[in-house]
Parts: C-alpha cells; sequence; structure tokens
C-alpha cells in the first residue's frame, strides 16, 4: 500500500515535470501553429482587407482562383522550378558529399570552402548572382564571350529568366551536402570489408551498400527539399520581382503580393490552403512510395 | 583476370592494382575538389574585386579583376550612405534575443520530450513533428494578424518572441541527442539529490554543447540573414536590419544600383557569419555528424 502509493506519487512527479519541460513547444504550438492554421483556414472562406472585419463569402476564393490566370502562371513557375531544381539539387549534393567523405589530405580546408556557400544565403547572394548573370556586364557571359558566343539576356528574355535561379539554386546545397555527410559517417565499415572480401568493385559496393544506406537521408533531403524548393521565395522578390511578364512569378511571392500589397488576405489564405495541398500530396506520395525504396537500418540482418 | 586464380597470389596481384586505381583515384577526387573550389571561389573574388572598383570600372567588359586603384573608400562610403550601423545594432539586437530564446526553450522542451514519461507526449511529439511538414505560408497570414492585433506590428517582438517558444526542428534534433546520453550519469545525480530541474542544467545541457553550438549556429545565421520576416513585420526606416537593408540598397526600377557600394556592404553583411562558421566549424561538424539524421 505505502510503496503504492510512493510509485505513484513518483510517476505523477514525474509527468509533471514532463509537462512543465514541454511547455515552451506546447504554447509554441497553440499560438503560433494550430491557431493561426485554424484562423487562415477559416479567412480563406472570407473576403477580408485586415482594417475591416472579414465577410464570409463562401467558397468565391477558392472558385476565383481556378479563373485567375496568374495563379496558374505562378503554380506553373514554381512546378518548373521545383522540379528541374530538387532532383539536381539532390544529385549535386549527394556527389560532393562523396568527394568531401574521401580521407584525403587538406579534406578539412575543401569542406569549409564547400560549405562557405551555404554560410550566406539570402538577400546578399541574390544580389550577388544577379549581377553574375547581367546580360552586359555579368561573370556568367563575359565566359561565354570568352568562347566567342553571345550569352542569353538572363532575366530580361521570359525563356532565360528563370534557368539563373535554378542555377543560382545549387550555390545552396551546403546544407543538405552536410547531412548527407553526417549520413556516410554513419555507414559502417565492416559492410564495405565484407564487401570487398566478397569481390565486389566500387561500383558495386556504391550500389549495393552506400545508396540503400543512405536512403534515409535522400529520402530526408528529398522532402524537405521539394517543401523547399515549393516554397522559394527570396530569390523572385529580390532578383526579379516576378518578371519578365511573370516568368518567374513564384507562388509564395504571389501569395505575397495578394497579402501585403493588395491587403486581399481572405484570397492569399486561399492561395495559401491550395499551396499546402499541392505539397502535402507530393509528400504523401513520397512518403508512400518510401517503402519501396528507402531502407530503413533496423531492417538489416547483418549477414557477414 | 576472370579465372581463377590462387588463394595465396590472389592479395598481392589485387593489392597492387588496387594501389594504382586508388591513387588515380585521390588525384580524380583533388581535381575535382580544386575545380569545384575555383567554382565557388570565384564569385567571391569577384565580390572582393568589385567592392573595391571606382564606379566608373564596375561596368568595363571584360571585368577587371584586380582594381586600379583599390578604392579602400568604398566601404566607409557604402556605410555612410544608408545607416549601417542603426541596422547592425537591430539585427544584433533580434540575434542576440533569439538565440537566447532558441537555445534556452528547446533544450528545455527537447528533454520533456526525451527522457520524462508523462501521457500524451509521444502525440504531442508527432503533432510537433507534422508542423515542420506545413508550408510556413500556411500560417504567414494570420501570425500577421495575430501579431497586429498585439500591435506587435513594426517591433521587433513579432521576430523574437516565436523564439521563446521552440521550434520543431531543432527540438527533434536535441531530443536526438538527449536520448544518447547514459542514464547512470541521470541516475546518480539523482541519488546525489539533484532535482529533475538541476538535472537538465548540469547534466543534459553541459553534455550537449556540440549541438547547442550546432543550433546555435544554425539560428544564427537563419536569423541573421532573414529576410521575409523584418519585411513583413518592419515598416520604419529605423527598424530594419541588415539583411533587410541591403534589398533597398540595390537600386530601385529607375535607377541603377551602385554595384561597388552595394557589394561592399554585402560583404560587411557576411562577414559576421562567415567568421562565426570558421569558430565553430569543428564543433559544428561533429555536432552534425553525432546527432545525423537516421533511419
Amino acid at each position: 500500500m505505502n510503496t503504492k502509493k510512493r510509485w505513484w506519487t513518483r510517476s505523477r512527479r514525474e509527468a509533471l515535470d514532463g509537462y512543465v519541460f514541454m511547455t515552451p513547444a506546447i504554447l509554441g504550438l497553440l499560438f503560433f501553429m494550430l491557431g493561426p492554421i485554424g484562423a487562415s483556414a477559416y479567412f480563406s472562406f472570407t473576403e477580408y482587407d485586415i482594417l475591416s472585419t472579414p465577410k464570409w463569402v463562401g467558397l468565391d476564393n477558392y472558385v476565383n482562383l481556378f479563373k485567375d490566370s496568374l495563379f496558374w502562371q505562378s503554380l506553373r513557375v514554381t512546378m518548373i522550378y521545383s522540379v528541374v531544381s530538387v532532383p539536381l539539387g539532390l544529385t549535386v549534393s549527394l556527389a560532393l558529399a562523396l568527394l568531401l567523405n574521401k580521407n584525403i589530405r587538406g579534406i578539412f580546408l575543401f569542406r569549409t570552402i564547400f560549405y562557405l556557400p551555404a554560410v550566406m544565403s539570402g538577400v546578399a547572394v541574390a544580389l550577388l548572382w544577379k549581377w553574375i548573370f547581367n546580360p552586359d556586364f555579368g561573370l556568367i557571359n563575359w565566359a561565354i564571350g570568352l568562347l566567342s558566343l553571345e550569352g542569353p539576356k538572363w532575366f530580361i528574355d521570359e525563356q532565360w529568366a528563370l534557368p539563373p535561379i535554378i542555377i543560382m539554386s545549387l550555390w545552396g546545397v551546403g546544407g543538405s551536402m552536410l547531412v548527407y555527410l553526417a549520413g556516410l559517417q554513419g555507414i559502417p565499415t565492416d559492410l564495405y570489408e565484407a564487401a570487398e572480401i566478397d569481390g565486389a568493385n566500387k561500383r558495386k559496393q556504391f550500389r549495393h551498400i552506400t545508396l540503400p544506406m543512405l536512403s534515409p537521408v535522400i529520402f530526408f533531403n528529398l522532402i524537405t527539399g521539394i517543401i523547399g524548393a515549393l516554397q522559394v521565395f527570396t530569390e523572385g522578390f529580390i532578383m526579379t520581382q516576378g518578371g519578365p511578364n511573370n516568368a518567374t512569378l513564384f507562388s509564395v511571392l504571389y501569395l505575397y503580393r495578394n497579402a501585403f500589397s493588395y491587403l486581399q488576405m481572405g484570397y492569399a489564405s486561399a492561395l495559401a490552403w491550395v499551396l499546402f495541398l499541392i505539397i502535402l500530396a507530393f509528400t504523401l506520395i513520397i512518403f508512400k512510395s518510401s517503402p519501396m525504396w528507402v531502407f530503413y537500418e533496423g531492417n538489416r540482418r547483418s549477414g557477414k | 583476370m576472370n579465372t581463377v586464380t590462387p588463394t595465396n597470389h590472389a592479395p598481392v596481384r589485387r593489392g597492387m592494382s588496387r594501389s594504382q586505381s586508388e591513387r588515380l583515384s585521390t588525384w580524380f577526387s583533388y581535381a575535382l575538389l580544386v575545380l569545384g573550389s575555383i567554382v565557388i571561389l570565384v564569385p567571391f573574388a569577384w565580390m572582393i574585386s568589385t567592392s573595391l572598383k571606382m564606379k566608373a570600372d564596375v561596368y568595363i567588359f571584360p571585368p577587371q579583376w584586380i582594381p586600379n586603384p583599390i578604392q579602400w573608400h568604398n566601404y566607409v562610403e557604402a556605410f555612410t550612405t544608408f545607416p549601417f550601423d542603426l541596422y547592425t545594432y537591430n539585427s544584433l539586437i533580434i540575434v542576440v534575443f533569439v538565440l537566447i530564446g532558441t537555445l534556452f526553450s528547446c533544450s528545455f522542451s527537447a528533454y520533456g520530450f526525451s527522457r520524462l514519461q508523462a501521457p500524451g507526449r509521444n502525440f504531442i511529439f508527432m503533432v510537433l513533428l507534422a508542423t515542420m511538414m506545413l508550408p510556413s505560408a500556411v500560417t504567414m497570414v494570420p501570425i500577421y494578424l495575430f501579431f497586429n492585433k498585439l500591435g506587435w506590428v513594426d517591433t521587433f517582438m513579432p521576430l523574437i518572441v516565436p523564439a521563446w517558444f521552440g521550434s520543431a526542428f531543432f527540438i527533434f534534433m536535441m531530443r536526438q541527442f538527449f536520448m544518447g546520453i547514459p542514464y547512470e550519469l541521470e541516475d546518480s545525480a539523482r541519488i546525489d539529490g539533484c532535482s529533475t530541474y538541476g538535472i537538465w542544467a548540469r547534466i543534459m545541457v553541459p553534455l550537449s554543447k556540440p549541438v547547442l553550438v550546432t543550433v546555435a549556429v544554425f539560428t544564427f545565421m537563419g536569423t541573421w540573414n532573414d529576410f521575409m520576416g523584418p519585411l513583413i513585420y518592419l515598416t520604419d526606416e529605423n527598424k530594419r536590419t541588415l539583411a533587410l537593408g541591403l534589398s533597398y540598397f540595390q537600386g530601385s526600377a529607375r535607377s541603377a544600383p551602385d554595384l561597388h557600394l552595394l557589394m561592399a556592404a554585402s560583404l560587411y553583411a557576411i562577414a559576421p557569419c562567415v567568421i562565426l562558421y570558421f569558430l565553430c566549424q569543428k564543433i559544428f561538424v561533429k555536432g552534425m555528424v553525432f546527432t545525423g539524421v537516421k533511419g
């Protein structure tokens, strides 16, 4: 009886402490997540300019979205950007990580240099690249000129406005490269030794050990990469302001304009929800497909 | 090579060809690394070079790599054109408070999520993780309205206060790290009469320095470079942050930017991040490996 009572006090005490420790996160969820999520769902069914009270309009915002050519344009731009930049970024950062995982002299210096671009991000980098791709004075067209060719009118010609932003996105692969590097260093070396004894060459080792062992990390980078790419904003805002002729009008940029330039909060919320559903759909598809290609170490039976 | 070689010969033959191919692959790696470094460093070099040019020379085509004469004065001019000291001060204020808030709230919450049994704990954690998958665009508008109602728009509060309520990403990261700390340490502290809060402060936090530094570096860079937050919440010119100030520095639709001054200002804005990364690099990379994302 006595021990039972004491046991109860102790576990209740622990639970209480647990809730106290979790308080910041729980309050954060309530204040900055669940409330705003519910509110934005509500606003998406209203007409709202912040100054006056929201007016219920039912599905009007969503219906208007479908008729809004700028919405479709922004969606198209965002999709093209994501479809090209995500696989490109995944491949490049994996290749870099493999290269930087080698045990060779000076690797520390190289790791520093290759991570450097990730250190500087945002406005400064957007401005730097805007300048590098300047059709008249930029580095890229100068280099193309050395081959006695004429570079495209980056950012000015509609067709050539998006590619520089995609190329520029590769500048920021340092973060996912670091995650790959961490994953690579977590692969037990005995697997490679065993494979070598079995006569597997480097290519086979990569295909049958490195890739499967790394697949959870690839999965992580793919999910976060897609979520990030579908929400790209700063580059379009700073480098091109969505132009020329909306060729770089990303979805979040269009959302930003509706919300903060035109003060159409209801419409912007509807836009946000459509974007959310699209991102969710992509994420779910990848999650569903993951058993086919993501290999979790917990399932590994250590053979030889 | 396809024929079966006697076992006692195999190691010797294979050893030789392997060391040759390894040397080749090392040279190949070096070539790729150097090439990649050049690609990365050229834009940096160009930035530095331009920041020291005369205005007229910036537009010389093909570009002139070594400025003549070297205009150290550009840096002085960049800082007098815009109140960069004020912007830096604003950025620093925000970064310092965000750093303290993030480190405290995330390590505090992470301890609850990793070590203390409480009903519903795992459910709350899953909800927290789910918010990582939500685009910030969904909540951007209502959060803005929420802060507007509180009268916080055009103050630093919206940029600082949320950091005091944890971030799913960092809580997750720290949780993984805490879970790797042996229970024995905790138990012996408890026997010595240490409270749960004492264990957090005296054992968990000191033992998790690498992950704290990792979080600190990520937080510093994210906040220092944050563009959208200040853009949305700050309208008063005197409250602008460095990242925001830079974007106004790029000229307007009508006037071309002064590239030489712009690059001087950009380099100035990047410098703290680069210095911080160099200082933290060793611990940073270690922390990343330790908490590496694994299935």
